[in-house]
């Protein structure tokens, strides 16, 4: 899921030449780290939904924009971005509309769903690492699967959160310091790892 | 002190990446293709959810740039070139047969496609008066609104709204024109004339008085009726009078039950 500037380059080259043939190489490229996204913060259950709600939400966008403003795209952070409004959006109507299963039961409401600790022994068997994640505090979710599962540098998981780096940084340190506690402290074996995990890391 | 190589808490994290369904672009992007249709040729439209968007080659400059421009216009969706046509179109247009292909109407209201679902149901080679449709879906007095449903038929040609005419014996309008429409009906083998003689003559069904089964004149089984059996009739309801009941298949309606 590497991005690299030829590649971005390339992309909204394309996407200022040609936008519909454009839009598709931007799918063909960034299909997998939208995807993931939606899947690891929405939830499994509407993933490919809201995957392509996002892709056309940009397509929509897209289409507003002149030629310098699409030169001027970073598409990684501005699609990971929309990924996450829609998420947001789509978890609002679900809660208007309260027959509908909301995209992310695991959010921030205080009630109602499982914690993190709750999770984890449901998870016990399994050490189902997916299932942490999804339990984690929105905002330390969100953070934790940009940067470590997509591999976003720092930059640009502060870019798609709208806050500084160093924010950005401690929300990704502590839902990973959360994660760790419960994955390694079941993992058996590995007792000394918990008390390592504690301590602060440096973040590349 | 562990690096990210080898923290397996954040290696376990990158195995939490997950390919994306084959099918995601498709549900996104939809593709075009050119084919031969009863008038010209067309383009048309399709995706994931099935054909979406129809337009004779004719009607947008016989250009694939315009067709796409029409499509963004309506759509506000990506649009690029298909390798081949949706399974069965080819066919469907050489047959006549297009009720089988899979529409994507989404972007349409319910009583949009309460209209063109009805429409679809009429055979080649036959014409249904708008009223007919307004009935068919149990509106009976939303016959002007029918019209506009009909105009915005985003799948013409295959969804045969050119197969709903006036009651006067006049084809009426089209999303194409009426010249379109006509040659439409006529490539059907619609008698135009013959409809606008029977109007002029106040006739609007036929019955047979072998059967005593009453018809629209362009139904099937209105068609095989011999001269000397045919009667013509203004209103269903002066058919049942004469002791005809209306025909199961094209189903004149009573005017007593609009």
């Amino acid at each position: 899921m590497a991005d690299t500037d030829q590649l971005t380059d390339a992309v909204v080259t394309r996407l200022a030449d040609d936008l519909d043939a454009g839009f598709v190489d931007l799918v063909r490229a960034y299909e997998k780290v939208v995807y993931s996204v939606a899947l690891r913060v929405g939830g499994p259950g509407d993933a490919e939904d809201l995957a392509a709600e996002a892709f056309l939400r940009a397509y929509r966008a897209l289409l507003g924009y002149d030629r310098d403003r699409i030169l001027a795209l970073r598409p990684r952070p501005w699609l990971l971005t929309i990924v996450l409004n829609t998420w947001r959006n789509s978890v609002r109507e679900a809660g208007r509309r309260p027959s509908q299963v909301p995209l992310g039961e695991a959010g921030d409401l205080p009630g109602g769903g499982p914690s993190v600790e709750e999770a984890a022994e449901r998870a016990e068997t399994r050490r189902d690492l997916a299932v942490l994640v999804a339990a984690l505090p929105t905002t330390q979710r969100v953070a934790v699967v940009l940067r470590h599962v997509v591999g976003l540098p720092i930059g640009e998981v502060a870019a798609v959160l709208g806050c500084p780096d160093g924010t950005a940084k401690s929300h990704v340190s502590r839902g990973l310091r959360r994660l760790r506690m419960l994955y390694l402290g079941r993992s058996g074996g590995v007792g000394d790892d918990v008390g390592s995990a504690l301590v602060p890391r440096r973040m590349p | 002190m562990t690096n990210n190589g080898s923290d397996p808490v954040v290696a376990a994290l990158g195995g939490l990446a997950a390919t994306a369904p084959t099918g995601l672009l498709d549900r996104v992007v939809s593709r075009w293709v050119r084919v031969p249709g009863p008038v010209g040729d067309l383009y048309v439209a399709f995706g994931a959810q099935g054909i979406s968007y129809v337009r004779t080659a004719a009607s947008v400059d016989d250009s694939a740039v315009e067709f796409t421009r029409s499509f963004r216009d309506r759509f506000a969706r990506p649009l690029v070139p298909g390798e081949r046509p949706p399974a069965g179109l080819v066919a469907a247009l050489r047959t006549g047969r297009t009720r089988q292909l899979r529409y994507d109407l989404r972007g349409l209201t319910p009583f949009e496609v309460d209209v063109l679902t009805a429409a679809g149901r009429i055979p080649a080679g036959q014409a249904r008066p708008y009223a007919w449709v307004a009935r068919e879906i149990g509106r009976p007095g939303a016959v002007r609104a029918v019209g506009t449903a009909l105009g915005r038929n985003p799948v013409p040609v295959l969804i045969p709204c050119h197969r709903v005419t006036r009651a006067d014996g006049q084809v009426g309008e089209y999303v194409f024109g009426t010249p379109v429409k006509e040659a439409m009906l006529l490539a059907e083998h619609v008698d135009l004339g013959e409809l606008r003689e029977l109007a002029k003559a106040r006739v609007f069904y036929i019955g047979s008085d072998t059967t005593g089964i009453v018809c629209f004149p362009t139904c099937a089984h209105a068609r095989r009726i011999t001269p000397p059996h045919r009667r013509g009739f203004r209103t269903v309801d002066q058919a049942t009078e004469a002791g005809y009941r209306p025909c199961l298949h094209c189903r004149p309606a009573l005017a007593a039950s609009a």
